[in-house]
């Protein structure tokens, strides 16, 4: 029975049981969700006033905060009229007390690894529309996340900020005059709303699909995952084209279950592209009118003053 | 040979017919057509934040008068002549509270009642706890205080009566009870001067806990009551910890022994139970949130008002809000 093998004792014990019988014959987790249902998400775009462009998403209790920059810089050898991203994640100490000194070092790691397989194509982002001048200048996209909240499912957050950051990013437009010498000047214009914005359409989200004893799980919480040996990452277009599949964890896979596993994953994904891009051009729309809410919550203020 | 392929297909079902034929890309087809039926039934739900105020039935309904809350860093009074206790210290002569809270004034003594804090057990409680470790004739049990709780091996009912000696080898096969990582309910028996708490079992309606969920809130929230177990109505059981950690659990049934011991029920439960737990879970998470006393009647009145919603929508920002605020008003009512 699978329910004793999978007993978890550090965390789950018979809760775990609880769960993972629920999900064996019915598609009901502990939240009332279903196999495939996400938690409530939250997305806002442009609260960093320092960056190009930034966005902050909030996935049931997960909290992740990402910051584009743009820099001029030296194109790479192999590919000189493109310019790059990198990627860089933080796990702030905030989350979790386990992330203290170097404690989530590691993770961060496993995130930006695993951030530079999935974009590392041709078709996710326009490479090319970020050089400035082949071999010498380009557009270097410095993407750096922070993570805020820790409760499970880190993946799909993060790949749900970058593509609104990505969309939020506008990047100056640059004028190349040449001076005197023959050297190469590069000027940047003057007006803040002259500038390039990005096509996030290829830009892929990344599903996390947690095996927890017969079924896979999309969106798994701490506790989900703690009772779970073996997830799969899967980015997925809006096309529902795969860039990069990844298994994680300890345990291991039946090829058949992988393939069960990457077709809900391709279904998932290629159902997270629409809503976000809608309301991304709805946040866009609203423009100046946009009462933004930054990282206050009120409801904490308000419970000083409202004890029962 | 058809009579056999179709009773093959008939126990093995379509994926072994594909399989056997062969054709691995038809039954790659057959999938992805699957597939495509469950697409319209799902989305994420996507929004952007708001601010969400803090529900609240009238100014005047809500309990601020008489009460005074003050934040750290508040002075609390400028005149010496009180003694000051726990929350409080003295800056520059002036008596200010270090954490956020009530203050309560006992004749001389001043002190600040924190809202939210550490469990702070008193003899009686009833506490649901996780065991952390297995020490020599003791366990030692995480109840969200500031130390970890004592569980002494002669504080629990082993099998054998009650007034059996502890010998050497019930110390050894201490770990075929309680391992790390159950849970358990218990009482406080005693405090030690540390402030941890000494557990124990010695009734039949304490001990291991067996399927359910647990959830974590704060133990400020939990009303102090007679009883802390309670079956509800709905179909689903429930302990009120003390401290914090509320389990919900199918209801026993008509057997004989109670929900404590040793033996612990691997059975599956059935969806109706488990689909009245999560809503329970639910409700007692938006409860909470929106920092309402939970006690059974709360809870209960809860539930009923979460009715109307699907289980996974009650977490949902506005849906919470709703539930709380009918929740709150039937509590008015019943009170007035």
């Amino acid at each position: 029975m699978e329910n004793v093998l999978c007993l978890n004792r550090s965390t789950g014990d018979t809760s775990v049981a609880c769960c993972m019988g629920s999900l064996r014959t019915d598609d009901l987790r502990v939240d009332g969700r279903g196999c495939e249902d996400y938690r409530h998400m939250e997305i806002e775009t442009e609260m960093v006033s320092n960056t190009d462009g930034s966005a902050k998403v909030t996935l049931g209790h997960t909290d992740v905060l990402v910051g584009v920059k743009a820099e001029i810089g030296k194109p790479r050898p192999m590919v000189p009229d493109e310019g790059y991203l990198e990627f860089f994640v933080d796990c702030s100490a905030n989350a979790t007390p386990e992330f203290e000194g170097r404690g989530g070092d590691e993770l961060g790691m496993e995130l930006s690894n695993t951030l530079y397989k999935v974009f590392n194509n041709r078709y996710s982002v326009d490479l090319k529309s970020l050089s400035i001048s082949p071999g010498e200048h380009c557009w270097v996209l410095y993407v750096d996340v922070l993570l805020l909240q820790c409760d499970g499912n880190l993946f799909d957050a993060i790949s749900v900020a970058i593509k609104a950051a990505l969309f939020n990013t506008k990047i100056p437009k640059v004028h190349i005059s040449e001076d005197e010498e023959g050297g190469k000047e590069i000027e940047l214009s003057d007006d803040p709303y002259d500038c390039m914005r990005l096509n996030v359409e290829n830009v892929p989200c990344i599903v996390t699909l947690c095996k927890v004893g017969h079924r896979h799980v999309v969106d798994a919480t701490l506790q989900e995952k703690a009772c779970s040996v073996a997830s799969l990452i899967i980015s997925v277009t809006h096309k529902g084209t795969v860039t990069c599949v990844r298994k994680v964890g300890g345990g291991s896979l039946d090829p058949e279950s992988i393939f069960e596993m990457t077709e809900t994953g391709k279904r998932v994904g290629k159902a997270l592209h629409a809503p976000l891009m809608e309301l991304l051009q709805e946040e866009e729309s609203l423009g100046k009118k946009r009462q933004k809410v930054g990282f206050l919550d009120t409801t904490l203020i308000v419970a000083v003053s409202h004890c029962p | 040979m058809n009579e056999c392929r179709e009773t093959l297909f008939r126990f093995c079902g379509n994926r072994l017919r594909y399989i056997l034929k062969g054709q691995v890309s038809d039954y790659v087809n057959y999938m992805r057509r699957l597939n495509v039926q469950k697409t319209e039934n799902m989305a994420a739900d996507m929004r952007l934040p708001t601010f969400r105020k803090q529900v609240s039935l009238s100014p005047s309904l809500s309990a601020l008068d008489g009460k005074d809350l003050v934040v750290p860093g508040d002075v609390i009074t400028s005149d010496t002549g009180f003694m000051r206790g726990h929350g409080t210290y003295m800056d520059e002569e002036k008596l200010t509270a270090s954490v956020a809270g009530e203050v309560e004034r006992v004749n001389k003594l001043i002190c600040v009642r924190p809202l939210k804090t550490r469990f702070n057990g008193e003899v009686g409680d009833v506490v649901v706890g996780r065991i952390t470790e297995v020490q020599q004739k003791r366990w030692k049990v995480e109840t969200n205080s500031r130390l970890d709780s004592v569980l002494l091996l002669s504080s629990v009912n082993l099998p054998g009566g009650e007034l059996r000696r502890r010998s050497a080898e019930d110390e050894l096969t201490m770990r075929d009870y309680l391992q790390e990582g159950d849970l358990i309910s218990a009482e406080v028996q005693s405090v030690f001067s540390d402030g941890a708490l000494s557990l124990h079992t010695r009734s039949l309606k304490y001990g291991k806990l067996g399927q359910g969920v647990l959830v974590q809130l704060s133990p400020s929230l939990i009303k102090r009551q007679k009883t802390h177990f309670h079956n509800l109505p709905c179909g689903a059981s429930i302990i009120l910890g003390n401290n914090g950690f509320v389990w919900l659990y199918p209801a026993p049934g008509q057997q004989d022994e109670e929900a404590g011991g040793y033996y612990t029920s691997l059975e599956p439960v059935s969806l109706s139970d488990r689909e009245v737990i999560s809503r329970l879970r639910n409700c007692l998470l938006a409860l909470g949130a929106h920092k309402v006393l939970l006690y059974d009647t709360s809870v209960l009145y809860c539930y009923e008002s979460s009715l109307p919603h699907q289980i996974k929508d009650i977490l949902k920002p506005e849906v919470m809000e709703e539930i709380v605020m009918v929740t709150r008003q039937k509590l008015v009512e019943q009170e007035g």
